[in-house]
């Protein structure tokens, strides 16, 4: 495969005031992930700081009430921050100081991305702006506050559909304007070569532990993993280490929200095409002249058009799996765990257990899954109230 | 020769972008004459894309008024076309990876041979990367314009010496939009240029006075301004035809002196 390529997805489609920075980058980021320094010190904050490694954790009642498989959960939300995201952000963070940066940039979604960012450069000692769409701001003003408090400054983004997407063409165009001294910590497997590696690199230290630890639990291999898919990053972390396995099955949950025959998704794999864009080749919701499609989930962290690539060439391949999972199946899911498990996920990971819901059941019981619980839900609480027909004031 | 090696024959050129669709496609075809004949050499032709993020918030803003206007890649094809029947001014897209990807290469080109369009810049594109679409576009006779950035420092000399039609120097960091000043050391970026290449070299992004069109126009084999001429038609819509002809006329007087 060419450099920086999956297949025939990656690329590096960025503008030519980027190019020297990425090529850059890429240097660096070799350089890095062989030196015995800089990973002593990433282990040292993963461990101490952001809590690693994380629990994998035997669903008891859940498997119980699923009646297939032992179900197990990796349970990234109990990161600080409340998600997979630090494990990217310290990685990127840290890696940006040691080349120089003293100001990092960030898009963020949901705000879990941004709010790791937020974290690592507080404790780094970096300046921090994060790009986060209007409306995003607005349904999850709490993570906003929270990034303010971490020191950092939020941009409501006003373009277009003035979510996720918007927020990295802002945060693209704020490192074309001021590239010398800042570094875009991209936060999911998405963007120009060397991110989608980068990110998924620094990810894949959930399927390292999670299958050290299933084999320590179980003595076997997963039958199948499960993890949500926006962009892709906790997905790509969870599937990794599990790609050489090819008895696991590897399934990506994507957003369907109101349904993929609506036009009401963020359901790239199921809806998209082949298109180039934000830096990659890979699949985008788009219309028939290549517009970018405006997407939409309940899940601020899936709202997002495109896939990164590696998940292209895992679907193109049939290594992955790839299902839509609607809005209705992810809130019956997000408060299923809460009440069968006692545990509030993020909705972007109750897509993921939403799917697993369907799976399990049709599983033997000698067999055990895990699924990702990629962050915690309280920034949701609000946003699923409102969706019974609930008004939280926070 | 061809139109576009014409528009830098013996004379600094002036080239004037405009984003098609905005207002209409009718009143697009009727500005690119104006400019035409206030003394414009070259035009940029914008095919809107949804989500421009080379630009600054003046053409992201068109993009999004010509979309809503209903424009698509076919009828800025149409449009093209009878501006063709009009004018042998040389006519080059300026448009994003995907709609061109998604449109086909092969089908994408052919249609702009048809239309006689004669170049076309993409600025998501890197040099790198413009081997998946550079043969299909020049067996159909149009050039692929590549960018200088003032970052571009050690890949000046490669990216100028597989130059077609012209290379397109960028003034200044970040994204497009008018610019007081141009802090950029164009003099050696260029120099640079000019060692490595006869192709011509036109610089923009940010350029807007007549001032700075006639201070670039020492150095540089032409001026691009963009924003200066979106904001013109932003301001005046379908009426802004005689307003453009006032300011490229006054433009184009500056690189003549």
């Amino acid at each position: 495969m060419a450099k920086g390529r999956f297949g025939i997805y990656g690329g590096q489609y960025i503008p030519e005031t980027l190019m020297n920075e990425i090529i850059h980058l890429e240097e660096c980021y070799e350089f890095y992930k062989n030196d015995p320094e800089f990973n002593a010190e990433l282990d040292k904050l993963l461990k101490e700081y952001a809590g690693r490694p994380s629990l994998l954790y035997y669903a008891e009642k859940m498997t119980k009430d699923l009646g297939g498989a032992k179900v197990y959960l990796k349970r990234e939300d109990l990161n600080h921050t409340g998600s997979h995201k630090i494990n990217n952000v310290l990685g990127q963070v840290l890696m940006a100081k040691k080349m120089g940066k003293t100001r990092v940039i960030a898009e963020t979604g949901a705000g879990q991305h941004g709010v790791a960012t937020a974290t690592a450069a507080a404790l780094l000692d970096m300046e921090c702006e994060i790009f986060m769409g209007k409306e995003d701001t607005d349904r999850q003003a709490l993570n906003v506050y929270r990034m303010e408090l971490l020191g950092a400054k939020v941009h409501p983004v006003t373009s277009g559909t003035q979510t996720l997407k918007d927020a990295v063409n802002e945060t693209m165009r704020e490192w074309v304007n001021r590239v010398s001294d800042t570094h875009y910590v991209l936060g999911s497997v998405m963007g120009p070569h060397p991110f989608p590696t980068i990110v998924r690199d620094f990810q894949s230290v959930i399927s390292k532990e999670a299958k050290e630890q299933i084999l320590e639990y179980e003595g076997k291999l997963p039958a199948a993993v499960f993890a949500c898919v926006g962009g892709g990053s906790n997905a790509m972390g969870m599937f990794y280490n599990f790609i050489e396995d090819k008895d696991v099955r590897l399934i990506g949950c994507e957003a369907a929200g109101h349904g993929i025959d609506t036009d009401k998704h963020a359901a790239t794999i199921a809806k998209g095409e082949h298109g180039i864009f934000h830096g990659m080749k890979s699949y985008f919701c788009q219309d028939e002249y290549g517009q970018i499609a405006p997407v939409y989930s309940i899940s601020a962290g899936l709202d997002y058009p495109g896939i990164g690539p590696e998940h292209a060439w895992l679907h193109d391949t049939g290594r992955a799996e790839y299902y839509p999972v609607t809005d209705k199946e992810a809130v019956d899911a997000f408060e299923y765990l809460a009440r069968t498990e006692g545990i509030i996920c993020a909705i972007e990971s109750a897509h993921a257990v939403a799917y697993a819901r369907k799976v399990v059941p049709t599983l033997s019981k000698e067999d055990n899954v895990i699924i990702c619980l990629s962050g915690r839900g309280d920034k949701d609480v609000a946003a699923i109230a409102r969706y019974r027909g609930r008004e939280i004031h926070e | 020769m061809s139109r576009i090696a014409n528009a830098f024959q013996d004379k600094k050129a002036f080239i004037g972008f405009l984003t098609a669709g905005d207002p209409s496609m009718e009143k697009t075809e009727e500005f690119i004459l104006e400019m035409e004949k206030a003394g414009a050499d070259l035009i940029e032709i914008g095919i809107p894309f949804s989500d421009p993020i080379a630009e600054g918030v003046v053409i992201q803003e068109a993009n999004i008024r010509a979309l809503s206007a209903g424009a698509t890649t076919d009828k800025v094809f149409a449009m093209v076309e009878r501006v063709r029947e009009k004018t042998q001014i040389p006519l080059v897209f300026l448009t994003y990876l995907n709609p061109v990807f998604h449109y086909g290469y092969e089908k994408f080109f052919s249609r702009c041979e048809e239309a006689g369009i004669d170049g076309i810049i993409i600025p998501d594109m890197p040099y790198e990367e413009k081997g998946e679409l550079e043969p299909t576009a020049r067996a159909h006779g149009v050039d692929v314009i590549s960018l200088i950035a003032p970052t571009s420092e050690q890949r000046i000399g490669e990216i100028a010496s597989q130059g077609s039609g012209f290379l397109y120097i960028v003034s200044s960091m970040g994204v497009t939009g008018m610019r007081s000043k141009i802090t950029t050391d164009l003099d050696a970026i260029l120099a640079a240029v000019k060692k490595a290449s006869d192709v011509p070299a036109a610089v923009g992004f940010g350029i807007n006075t007549p001032e700075q069109a006639a201070k670039i126009g020492q150095i540089a084999d032409g001026v691009i301004v963009g924003s200066a001429i979106v904001k013109i038609i932003e301001k005046y819509g379908a009426e802004a035809g005689p307003h453009l002809y006032e300011y490229v006329h006054a433009m184009k007087g500056a690189l003549k002196s």
